[in-house]
């Protein structure tokens, strides 16, 4: 068959270096997506049944002294990914527990196809190739100590090539909506996070909900000032009551043992105040907004605990460190995540794509390499809070169908575990 | 479709909009959008204001309750007139 022929040859010059040099931005080549009714997208369907829109090989460090194994298998092997962190040391009790929590989550999660574990010693190595292999998903363990760093890289690439072999053959295929699991969280919020992208989000989260699909949102010190408001937003008088439990905790156990003075410097933050926001509760009401008008909460989890109610939303106590908080919802399962951005938060994560939209056009101009969608249209009345949504859910289908991040693009990939208390 | 507004208000019960655009100097006749009701506000700023930042609908007294998403985020520090800048000079939380 002959090669079809170009219509027309574009003319390239090579730009001057200066703020408005042109890009050159080829046809589109996505699937056309269906902005009204349900949409469908295409996954990886794990063994588990679970579904996820992303491939990756891992290498999973056990604790900081592994970091340098695996990422030197991730440089011997192409199409593996590496995610260093600083913990896993001399952890004990709850804070142990979220740590295999969420290194056992990270690995399970449905973006993942196969996982190498990386450990300085064998019983704990053990114990997470054990709570990832429960997935039913290809998983092998190396310890370091008694083998050296040598023998570990070597072992541990020879079997990353298979498992890059195998997870590269894996086929994508068409999945119903409500097999899709999406977290929100915002970041560097202002006040146009509350105006526009924040309710766009909403708007996204009360389709999807209608749906089918699992969603989930967090930032338990974020939601302070609108405490009352968000258990109202629960299911059931059982997952409202616990939600206020679970801040009443937070607040009790976290900010009053530690605060050496108002929280004033802290929340909002200084980019916040930046940005127009003058108090936690302006912050919390705009934070809120991200839930829509209509979704409740079926559950309150546990920091990277996995949805086990069914379909729905679901609240997450988690920091409202950017880092943080997608980590453990990455952790959970959850595998695309939606953050609205004010005066520009830069956050993405390894194991699901981070979809970055902001209102505020000053961000839309000066941060433009950072930004998926830019909804500030909202502002200048050019667009309705159903059309931002619709928007968006085209975009999020087709992120899910592989088209990169800005986050994926730049290489933003923090793997940000949460540390309860200091290690003994 | 309608013309871009300078500032936008959530709720009726709100006692501040919010800019949104990066020109709000002093002494301007602003236009703003009540997003509840889809109608329009006119106010003269009383200073410059930047994108992002909230000014005030009425004037406001020290010790008052400021309003926004229809719900009390915190109270003046200060008293403030119609069409000034609302922020954390003249307003804190009532919580910390």
């Amino acid at each position: 068959m002959a090669a079809k022929k170009a219509k027309k040859t574009q003319k390239v010059v090579v730009p001057k270096l200066v703020e408005d040099a042109p890009l050159y931005i080829p046809e589109p080549q996505y699937l056309p997506v269906r902005k009204r009714g349900k949409p469908t997208f295409t996954g990886y369907r794990r063994e588990n049944g679970r579904v996820g829109v992303r491939n990756h090989v891992l290498l999973l460090p056990l604790d900081d002294l592994s970091n340098a194994s695996c990422e030197a298998v991730a440089n011997n092997i192409k199409g593996t990914l590496a995610v260093p962190h600083p913990y896993g040391r001399l952890q004990f009790g709850e804070d142990l527990e979220l740590h295999f929590r969420t290194l056992i989550g990270t690995g399970t999660n449905p973006n993942v196809a196969a996982v190498i574990v990386i450990g300085i010693e064998t019983d704990w190595t053990q114990r997470v190739v054990d709570g990832i292999a429960k997935s039913g998903k290809p998983v092998a363990g190396y310890a370091i100590e008694q083998n050296g760093d040598h023998k570990v890289i070597w072992a541990a690439s020879r079997q990353a090539k298979e498992f890059v072999h195998w997870a590269s053959e894996k086929q994508r295929e068409v999945c119903s909506i409500d097999e899709l699991w999406v977290s929100t969280k915002c970041g560097e919020s202002d006040t146009t996070s509350g105006l526009a992208s924040n309710p766009t989000v909403g708007n996204f989260i009360d389709k999807m909900d209608a749906w089918g699909a699992t969603t989930c949102f967090g930032e338990t010190s974020e939601i302070t000032g609108a405490e009352l408001v968000c258990q109202t937003r629960g299911k059931t008088k059982a997952a409202g009551d616990k939600f206020l439990k679970t801040w009443q905790a937070y607040m009790d156990e976290v900010i009053e043992p530690f605060k050496t003075s108002d929280l004033s410097d802290s929340q909002p933050t200084k980019g916040n105040i930046e940005g127009g926001l003058t108090t936690i509760e302006e912050k919390a009401f705009g934070n809120m907004e991200k839930i829509g008008k209509k979704a409740k909460y079926v559950d309150v989890l546990e920091p990277a605990v996995e949805p086990s109610k069914g379909k729905g939303l679901y609240f997450m106590d988690t920091s409202s460190a950017a880092a943080e908080c997608v980590t453990l919802q990455a952790a959970a399962g959850f595998v695309v995540h939606l953050f609205p951005t004010g005066q520009g938060n830069v956050v993405g994560n390894p194991i699901e794509p981070v979809i970055k939209l902001t209102a505020n056009p000053r961000t839309v101009r000066t941060m433009r390499e950072h930004i998926d969608y830019d909804c500030s249209g909202i502002l200048r009345r050019e667009m309705n809070f159903d059309q931002a949504g619709d928007g968006l859910i085209d975009l999020t289908m087709r992120v899910c169908n592989g088209r990169l991040t800005a986050a994926e693009g730049l290489g933003q990939r923090q793997f940000v575990l949460t540390k309860l208390y200091r290690s003994a | 479709m309608p013309k871009a507004p300078h500032f936008l208000v959530h709720e009726v019960e709100d006692t501040v909009g919010v800019i949104v655009v990066e020109d709000a100097t002093k002494n301007r006749n602003l236009e703003g959008w009540l997003m509840a009701k889809d109608s329009t506000l006119r106010i003269k700023s009383k200073s410059d204001i930047p994108l992002g930042h909230k000014i005030a609908l009425s004037n406001i007294k020290k010790g008052d309750t400021i309003m926004k998403y229809g719900h009390d985020i915190g109270k003046a520090i200060a008293d403030i007139p119609k069409g000034g800048h609302v922020h954390v000079h003249n307003v804190k939380t009532k919580r910390w």
